[in-house]
């Protein structure tokens, strides 16, 4: 992965955000948030218990996003 | 046929070779005529058993997102017990330790099996499988490969964590398990039923993990237990919508003729869940070890 690669961001329907590229992660402090994989799922449906990621939870809760998601 | 021991031990052993994850088979037998002939003979039994097993009913069009909503809907959370409620709320310390057993017969190998499609696939479901692999097999970190932390949990339960430790200790239906994935993955021609098979053990992943999780933590075990699950329920949340997207959905929206097996292997994949899931529940609840031996003699390091 090159700093100059671009970053993406593709909308899962009905699910998480996937950030692939070289993105850094900061808490609202500054803190840099511990990425430990190139590919992260970023939490949309604000009810997973390890935010920012995606645990799975808004298959449990009923989330959706219409259809109005980029495809 | 998931239940004949005789038939699922000598598939095992079979796949046993071309995996090289058990020492003691000589490598000269992996190409040997007669056992060629041997496995597929087993696997002709075994797979029509498993296509009679499954239905594939309101089948999506071969388009990726299509593909991908069919099969979040076919793996969606119930509300019933199952395996990973049990786990977090009243398996007995023993009966982790069981649990780690006999998943051990996957997870000290985990992603193994899939690994036999990258070089069949092409082009986007090839990047897609490739992507999830690299993190199975820890991004570069070798610390962070998933059989290796699951080895760590093994030992951090004084278990064994040598492969194939407790091969004789598992019953018949966690090799067939094991089994049902090895020939989706040796068999080009089921490389659609393999694609399928991953989507849904990856979507079937995460909310369970954190179940297993929260009981081994209950139970008393340390982070070098329970690390392994807390990295599944946050990898697979991201391997999952790769799964059925940009594997599942995209394979069988380049090659509608494999759409039929993609759903074959979602499906067969989940029922062998289910009947692996009923067998350890069914024996805990009713205070039986779900192995072949007594567990005192079984989970002696």
């Amino acid at each position: 992965m090159r700093g100059d690669d671009p970053v993406t961001l593709t909308a899962c329907p009905d699910g998480p955000l996937i950030v692939r590229g070289p993105a850094t992660f900061q808490g609202e402090d500054g803190e840099p948030v511990d990425q430990p994989r190139r590919t992260v799922a970023l939490c949309r449906c604000g009810a997973s218990a390890i935010k920012p990621w995606c645990d799975g939870t808004h298959k449990l809760t009923g989330f959706t996003t219409g259809h109005d998601d980029p495809r | 046929m998931a239940e004949d021991e005789d038939l699922q031990l000598s598939l095992f052993l079979l796949y046993g070779l071309a995996y090289g994850s058990l020492p003691w088979l000589d490598a000269a037998w992996e190409w040997h005529p007669d056992l060629i002939a041997t496995r597929a003979l087993l696997e002709r039994a075994f797979e029509a058993q498993m296509r009679s097993a499954v239905t594939v009913e309101d089948p999506p069009r071969a388009e990726r997102e299509a593909v991908a909503a069919w099969l979040f809907a076919a793996t969606a959370p119930g509300p019933g017990p199952d395996l990973a409620r049990f786990v977090a709320k009243s398996a007995s310390r023993e009966q982790a330790r069981e649990f780690l057993i006999q998943r051990s017969i996957y997870t000290l190998r985990e992603a193994d099996p899939y690994s036999w499609a990258i070089p069949r696939l092409t082009g986007r479901a090839k990047a897609a499988l490739v992507e999830i692999q690299s993190d199975e097999y820890g991004g570069g970190d070798p610390t962070r490969v998933h059989a290796t932390m699951y080895a760590q949990a093994m030992r951090g339960a004084e278990l064994d964590d040598r492969y194939g430790a407790y091969l004789d200790d598992v019953p018949a239906l966690t090799l067939a398990s094991q089994n049902l994935a090895s020939m989706f993955g040796l068999n080009r021609r089921m490389q659609g039923a393999l694609a399928g098979h991953l989507a849904v053990t990856e979507m079937t992943s995460s909310i369970p993990n954190r179940r297993y999780g929260d009981g081994f933590r209950r139970l008393g075990f340390g982070a070098e237990v329970t690390a392994y699950f807390d990295e599944h329920v946050e990898a697979d949340a991201v391997h999952e919508q790769i799964a059925g997207r940009d594997l599942a959905g995209a394979l069988a929206e380049d090659e509608p003729a494999l759409l039929e097996d993609v759903l074959f292997g979602a499906l067969a994949c989940l029922r062998m869940d289910g009947w692996v899931g009923d067998h350890l529940l069914s024996a805990w609840q009713d205070g039986r070890t779900s192995l072949r031996s007594a567990p005192q003699e079984a989970i002696r390091p």
